[in-house]
Order: C-alpha cells, then structure tokens, then sequence
C-alpha cells in the first residue's frame, strides 16, 4: 500500500465506582428504566452536582497505570449541548486541565502510543425508540467515565486493536472499570486518516464514532481506510467529517460535516471548586499500583521460566494470574502449575466474562497443594492430573481424593503383575501392536493405569508392556 | 434587653409569652395578605395551608413549654426560584409554570428546621433577570411606599412583601443587586451575603458563581439573626462553606472603624440620592468612624463585566429548559427539534432571551476571547481592587442604588439604562463579597434611599455591626414611614 495511516484514539471507560460522579446513585448497569435517578443527576432545576472522590482517585489510577503525570491542580467544565439524553443541556467534563496527561501505552512491537490526556466526565443516559415514540433512560446519566485520547501514532489496525485491548487489559488490572464493550463500559471513536508513504504532514481525517466490539472497529477501520484511499488514488479529497458504522451494510456513513460540528462553549463549571491532588496522594496511588499485565508477563518469563505464550495467556486477566501467583507458593517447577491452568482449569471457564470473574471450585492452595505432592516424589503426573479432573469436580482438597497407599506408588512387582494381566487379557491388542498399531500400545497402558488407579508410572509401564508385547512373539 | 427594631424578637416574645398564640399571627398575616396583595402583588403563590400547619405545630411546642428556637412561627416567605418540595416553583417564568419541586432548597430545610412559617412564594423578575419585578409572568410587584412605583427587583415581591407588612422576612437571591436593589427601593434592609456562606443547593440558578440567598427584613438585627440561622456549610453545595455568626456582635462600638469613600461609586448619583449617603457619612463621622477617601477605577468595568459573566452562565443554566421532562411544554409540533424551539420562544420572556442570547453569543467560538475571557480577567482585577482597597478600610460605603425606585412601566423601554441602576451593585457579585443595604432617608418625592455597607470576605458580622451601629444612630428619623409589623 502506498499510504501509510495515522490514527488516534479516543476511548471512552465507565469507572467502577459504586455511585455516580456527582450523586449518591447506584452506578449498577440494567436496572428498571429511570430507578437509578436522583433530583442530581435527572438535572432538576437548583440542584447542584458534588464531586465523588473515588472518580478522582479511580482517574489517577488510570492515569498512573498509563504513565501519565497527574495534574496537581485541574477543573471541571461545562460542554453545552442540547439532546434530550442530557438532562442538564451540558455534560460536566474537562477541557483544558484534565487531571492526567503525557502518558503512553507499550505495543508488543516496541511502539509506544502516546496518551495526550485522560479527564473525567459524566455519561449520558440512554434514549430509547420504541413502536414511534422516543424514551429516555437517565439510569446511565451521571455514571462516571475518564476518556482516554491518544496521540495519532497508531499506524496500523492491528495497532489500534492492541492499543485498545492493553487499555482494556490495564484498567481492569487496577479495577476502575469491567471494560466490557457489549455493555458500552467501553467505547472507542476513531480518528483516521492516511497519507502517502514518506510524507511527514498529516491528511484529512475522518472520526468514526462508537465503536463497542472489537470486530467491528477492525472492520469499520478497514472499510474507512480502503474508502479514502480510493479517494486519494483517484486525486479526490477527504471531507472532514463525523461518521458512523454500519454494521450490517459493513460502511460508513457521515453525521456530520466539519461545519455543522456542534459549538460547545465550554467554560468552567462554576458550581464544582478546583479539584487538589497532592503529592502524598500520588505517591500512594502509586504505591498500591497492582503490578501491570506487561511487567508481569516479563516475569513470568524471565524468572519462573515461562513460554511467552503461556505467561501471555496467565497475565491477561488479573483474577486468573493473582491464582496462579498463590498456587505457586512453594512450588518448584511454576510451569507444572501453569499447565494445570492452561490445560485443565481454562477448559471449565470457557468465555471472557468467566475469566475475568474466574470463579473456579477449588482454592489455590489446593491446586499448590497437589502440585507439591509431584515435587515431593509422592504422585506421578498422570495422578495429578486425574486428581485434579476430580478436585474441579467435586471442589474437595486432594487430600480426600488420594489415599497414602495411592500416593505410595506401585512397587516394581506389582507392575510387573499389572502389566502382564494387560498383556495376558488383552491378545488382540497385543497382536495389533505387533502388527504395527502403536495405538493399541496406549490402550495396553490404560488398562496398567486404570488397574493401578492412576498410580503406575507410565514410562515405566510403557517400556515393560513393549517388552513383554515381544515376549509373546 | 433593648431590641426594639428586631421583628423577629418582638414575635418571638409575644409567642412564647402567650400574648398571641402562633395560629393567630399566621392567620393575620395570611388575612393582611389576602386584602393588600392584589394591590401590591408581592405574592405569587399564598400557602395558607403549610403555614397554618406550620403554625399548629408551633402552638403545640409552646403549650408544652418548649424553648422556643430563634426563627420558630415567625411568617416570613421565599422568593419564587427558591425550591419547596410541593408547593410549585417557578421563578415567575412561564416556562416552569405547573413545576413542583420533589426536593427542598437547603435554605428552607434549615427554616423549617426551625418552624418558620411559610406564608407563601414571591414574586420576582423571570429567572431573576430584571431590575424592577416587572419581568415577571405575574406582572411586577408594587413599592409599599406608592403603588404607582416599583419594588425594585429581581427580589422585589420579597421586599414589597416584607416593607407591606405583609411578611415579617423573606428570603431573596442577589445575583448582581437583586436582594440589595429592592431593600433600598422599599426602605429595608437587605444582605447580600459572601458567595459560599449561604447554600445555593436548590436556589433555581440564573448565574451560578454569582447567585446568593439572603435575607430581606425590617431592621439589621433581623437581616443577623437570620443570616446566623442560614449561614451553615452544607454538602450538597460544594462552593458553600458557611459563615460566622454575626447577630452577637451588633452592639460592639465602632470607633476608629475606617470606612472606605470610593469615588467610582459615586459616579452619575443623584443629587438627592448623593445628599442621604452624604449625611449617613456624617452619622458615621459622629459615631467616631474614620473616613478614608479611596478610588478603585476598576468598579467602571462592573456593568459589562457583569452582564458578560451572568449572561454566560445563563445561557448554559437555562438550556435544560426544553419541555421535555417538566414546566410549560409548547401545544403544538412536528418533532423534538420544533418542539424545543417553540417550547422555549413561548416558555421565556423577553428579558430572559436577551440574555440567553447574549450568553450564547460571549461564549462562542471566535468570540470566546473577546467577550468571556477578557471579562474574567477583568473579574480577577476587580476582586484584587477590592483586597487592595480592604488594606486601607474595613467596610465600604455606598449608595446602594445611584437612584431611587422607578415608576411602573418605565423599566422596560430603556433596557441599557435600567441596566445602570445595577452599577453600584454589581461589583460586589463579581467579587464574591458581602454587602448590606439598609434604608437612610428619603429622596424628594418621599421614596426610600439605600446606604451599602461592604465587607470583605466572611466579614458579614463587621458589615452588620456597621449598619446596626448606624440603623440605631437614625432609626426614630429614617424608619418612621415603615410600618412595624403587624397591628397586634
């Protein structure tokens, strides 16, 4: 492709606090319509909006998770528009003092995205159409958000998705948001534009509003660029224009030209005093920062002797990797603990709602605790793994599950009995491994591990069973 | 105890001594009420009901023996864009005609607290917007002192209530002169108080890092007593931190107070106007206060600064006005764009949309630096004159309103000089600072003149003390026009 594209990004997170930015209401999502409402945050006349703190805090966390300066000394302002969602006609936001800035976000590619800023601001409610008519839904006015924007250095639409997904990754670690886009908890506009290779200037872009899947961001931002660079090629200009997706004819289409772009008139909110953070607040922030998905992935790897893709796959939602972290408490091979997360926990929490809530049926210290048997010589891995089948399965602590006697293994004697009833019940078996189905070798040793309840040790097992196989000959 | 002037005092004994029980003041004065507001229209809504409830309740606490508290079943009223869970609020617009709040301002919380009487709303200019009542849906409110007169405004029904008799205090809201304006106007006091002493918490805002509630009564002490009972940090109003009490401190001696002559204020006064202020210098002088003759050349950008900075906040504080979740909502419409249009160019008056207009305009893109942002440096200057200029006083003396009350109808045709009457009234918003007006004399035609005593930040009680010292001085001369209370 001969144009190289620049895109920013602007996103927007709902904060996970329990109450509204600006009341004592309920930020729960759902809800019967207009039940999460106050006189606040329904705009009655003479009511006056008060700051909730956790949104500053929750603001700072995200901005120090990003690598930003905190502002010691920021605003609220007001961005007047009319739309019946808005029940003040002005959203509180921030314009030119938000409370972080100058951050970036680390692409695995080395690339770093620049965040310009991230301020706080409340969200709007919800109109709904129903059979002609119009509805509005305030149950969502007043939730807090931070909007995110990022300087135009994505320069691909697999950047962009990183970017978002590390977002996403990050601000659930500090626990400011679920950021689930299903629910709109996270939302993207898009900036793009695109220009020739080489050329340092920027084009005209366009801005595609709301993006909430991850999919259709992709698709939107690929169907965009494919549309101005058919417009570039055939020597014709880019509006400047507000668009959306549509999803179905897989397009976008404009909202908005550059002149019809609304005039907010911001200005400071006058009912809201100037928002302090002190150095001893950032300093503590700091200090309770979880450790973040990247540094911990590093970790993984460089000391607990991870493959990349495993430590990958343990980082990416903070539930399953603080479960992983106390399961390895002790224990002197990690990498057995993880491929018992990888390999036989992942498989019973199948979507990304139940990996982020990893709720599994047994403790950490239950998992360590088996894991602690196989290093200390007391079961063999193929025990391990059935026991723990049956920990998932009934929740109880291998203790109940395995007896001494199991964990004592099996003697050199009785392996050899076990193996040769194998081979003595099993002629047609034994006659297809001789014939070359090394197949019927594998069911052989199940039927040692079976007879042994899981305590044989399989290579053992193996190397007798072909042994003995020959024998018969 | 000498507390001859204070009203509330003079009712709270003759309650608690039994002289009259609560229900009978209540129901005088919702009689007075009935019979003289038609004339005056000071109210726009009577709650007979609420206060003769409010009353009851009174009577029963002062059977048992309870202590009575400072304010209980004294009558007083709100201004109209006072919140009142209840009882319609509707800042006399016809756009929030049928409003009825769910909620109460945290002013009439504190009052009913205390078991203060509701005799019902007052009337006002639309959105407080207005400088003689007349901008009023209910048409404006009469001066007390000639029918043919306004009470002044936006607070007037407030004033014309309280110097009718027909209320013992009300509560008003000063946004650039609106509490100060209509006590001058009516010859009572008015207390304009610090920004963020009193709560705005429900006060239905015309410009909200302006706009102040504070009292409206017939003597100093009054306007102290209840300053002190609303004067009280509150939660829900991040900007309000509360006052110090200022009722306690009236009878401290002013000797060798400095109170501060500032030319500027006293440019385009009437002479009449000028001869009062003149004398209540004097008065002054003769209770061994020190003149300083100071000048502060910022006060002459008062006006446009003014309208510049109230008519922005205006703008965007009135924008939820669309029809859409309660007040007026247009008959007739297409669709929700045509709705909110007309909803919003019949809703509102005139006034209103000039400064909705005007607001928009300042706060435009391309404007924006010109209007708004030059007008809030010109803010900062203003509230740095005023720290240099209270290095060299303690209070400031003004008039309070360069002119007296204006005939009836007259307000509307000049709109750009009505706005002038704002000019000695206005700095002191901008600033954030307290000021009383409180009556001195009379000018030719017999209609009240107000004397302005400014303080500094918090120093309401300095400011009262001042006016009290004075108001004790001259009241046999300067009161005698105003009838005392009710016939009891």
């Amino acid at each position: 492709m001969k144009y190289e594209l620049v895109s920013g990004l602007e996103t927007h997170v709902e904060l996970s606090t329990n109450t509204k930015i600006f009341c004592s209401c309920t930020t729960e999502f759902g809800g019967e319509q207009n039940t999460h409402c106050c006189p606040i945050c329904i705009g009655l006349p003479g009511t006056l909006p008060k700051l909730n703190e956790k949104v500053v805090d929750y603001a700072i966390m995200a901005g120090l998770a990003t690598n930003c300066e905190i502002s010691p000394i920021s605003k609220m302002d007001r961005k007047n528009y009319c739309y019946p969602d808005l029940p003040k006609a002005y959203q509180i936001s921030q314009y030119d003092m938000p409370l972080c800035k100058n951050g970036y976000i680390e692409l695995s590619n080395g690339r770093k995205i620049g965040i310009t800023r991230i301020h706080i601001e409340e969200d709007a409610g919800k109109l709904i159409h129903q059979r002609g008519n119009t509805y509005v839904d305030y149950n969502r006015g007043g939730v807090p958000l931070i909007e995110i924007v990022s300087e135009p250095d994505i320069r691909s639409v697999e950047e962009a998705r990183e970017y978002v997904e590390k977002l996403q990754m990050i601000m659930r670690y500090i626990g400011v948001s679920d950021c689930k886009m299903q629910e709109g908890s996270l939302r993207c506009d898009v900036n793009i534009s695109l220009r020739p290779v080489g050329q340092e200037e920027f084009g005209t872009r366009t801005e595609i509003k709301n993006m909430n899947s991850f999919t259709y961001m992709e698709k939107a931002m690929r169907y965009e660029i494919s549309r101005q660079a058919d417009l570039l090629d055939s020597g014709e200009a880019i509006t400047q224009e507000t668009l959306r997706y549509l999803v179905e004819e897989d397009r976008t289409e404009s909202m908005r030209g550059k002149e019809d772009a609304n005039d907010y008139r911001y200005f400071r909110e006058p009912d809201l005093v100037t928002i302090e953070v002190s150095q001893e607040k950032i300093d503590y922030f700091r200090s309770i920062l979880p450790e973040l998905p990247d540094p911990k992935r590093h970790r993984y790897v460089e000391e607990l002797g991870l493959p990349e893709t495993d430590a990958a796959m343990l980082v990416k939602y903070r539930k399953i990797a603080e479960y992983f972290e106390a399961a390895c408490q002790e224990v002197s091979n990690p990498k057995v603990v993880a491929n018992c997360i990888i390999g036989q926990v992942f498989r019973r929490v199948e979507n990304e709602t139940e990996k982020e809530a990893f709720q599994i049926s047994i403790p950490p210290q239950y998992l360590r605790d088996l894991v602690l048997l196989l290093d200390q010589g007391k079961i063999k891995m193929n025990l391990l793994k059935s026991t723990l089948e049956k920990m998932l399965d009934t929740g109880k602590p291998a203790s109940e599950l395995i007896s001494e006697s199991d964990m004592g293994g099996i003697d050199e004697d009785t392996l050899h009995q076990l193996c040769s009833e194998a081979i003595a019940n099993n002629p047609n078996a034994v006659a297809d491994y001789l014939g070359g189905k090394e197949k019927a070798l594998k069911s052989l040793l199940g039927h040692v591990m079976k007879n042994s309840r899981g305590r044989a040790d399989a290579v053992e097992a193996e190397k007798l069973l072909i042994q003995l196989a020959n024998e018969t000959k | 105890m000498e507390t001859t002037y204070s009203q509330i005092k003079r009712i709270s004994q003759l309650l608690s001594s039994k002289q009259i029980s609560c229900t009978e003041l209540t129901q005088k004065y919702l009689e007075k009420i009935h019979a003289e507001n038609p004339v005056l229209n000071a109210y726009v809504k009577v709650t007979d009901d609420v206060a003769l409830e409010t009353a009851k309740a009174v009577d029963q606490r002062i059977q048992r023996g309870d202590h009575l508290l400072p304010l209980e079943g004294v009558p007083m009223t709100l201004k109209d864009n006072i919140s009142t869970r209840n009882i319609e609020t509707t800042c006399c617009s016809k756009i929030l005609s049928g409003y009825t709040p769910i909620y109460d301002a945290t002013v009439w919380e504190l009052l009913q607290n205390q078991n203060t009487v509701l005799l019902g709303k007052t009337n006002m200019d639309e959105f407080a917007m207005g400088s003689s009542c007349e901008t009023s849906c209910f048409g404006g409110a009469k001066n007390p002192h000639n029918t043919d007169y306004v009470a002044g405004g936006s607070s007037g029904g407030g004033a014309s209530a309280v110097a009718g008799n027909l209320a013992a205090f009300a509560l008003g809201s000063d946004t650039g002169g609106s509490i100060r304006q209509p006590a001058s106007f009516c010859g009572i006091v008015g207390l304009k108080p610090t920004y963020g002493s009193v709560s705005r918490y429900g006060l239905i805002a015309y410009a909200s890092s302006f706009d102040q509630i504070g009292p409206i009564t017939t003597s100093v002490e009054d306007a102290a007593l209840v300053y002190d009972a609303i004067s009280l940090q509150d939660s829900m109003d991040s900007t309000c931190r509360g006052g110090s009490p200022a009722s306690m401190t009236l009878m401290d001696d002013i000797k060798g107070m400095k109170i501060g002559i500032v030319k500027e204020y006293f440019a385009g006064i009437r002479d009449d106007v000028r001869a009062q202020i003149d004398q209540a210098i004097q008065v002054y002088e003769s209770l061994g206060a020190q003149i300083v003759r100071l000048s502060m050349p910022e006060i002459k950008y008062g006006l446009p600064v003014y309208y510049i900075l109230a008519c922005a906040e205006a703008s965007s504080n009135l924008g939820r006005y669309d029809g859409i979740r309660y007040g007026y909502k247009t008959a007739h419409y297409n669709d929700i764009n045509e709705m909110v249009r007309k909803t919003r160019s019949e809703g509102f008056g005139e006034e209103v949309k000039h400064r909705i207009l005007l607001g928009t305009y300042v706060l435009s893109a391309g404007y924006y630096d010109a209007y708004y942002k030059k007008a809030q440096n010109l803010r900062g200057m203003i509230v740095r004159s005023f720290q240099n200029t209270f290095q060299n006083c303690d209070v400031i003396l003004a008039p309070t309103v360069p002119m007296t009350a204006f005939q009836s109808g007259s307000a509307v045709k000049d709109p750009v000089e009505t706005y002038q009457t704002d000019l000695c009234t206005v700095p002191v918003n901008i600033a954030g600072l307290p000021a009383v007006s409180i009556p001195c004399g009379f000018d030719s035609k017999g209609l009240p003149v107000g004397l302005q005593i400014i303080g500094n930040s918090f120093c309401e009680a300095t400011i009262l003390n001042a006016a009290y010292q004075y108001e004790a001085a001259t009241r046999t001369e300067t009161f005698q026009a105003v009838n005392m209370g009710v016939q009891l």
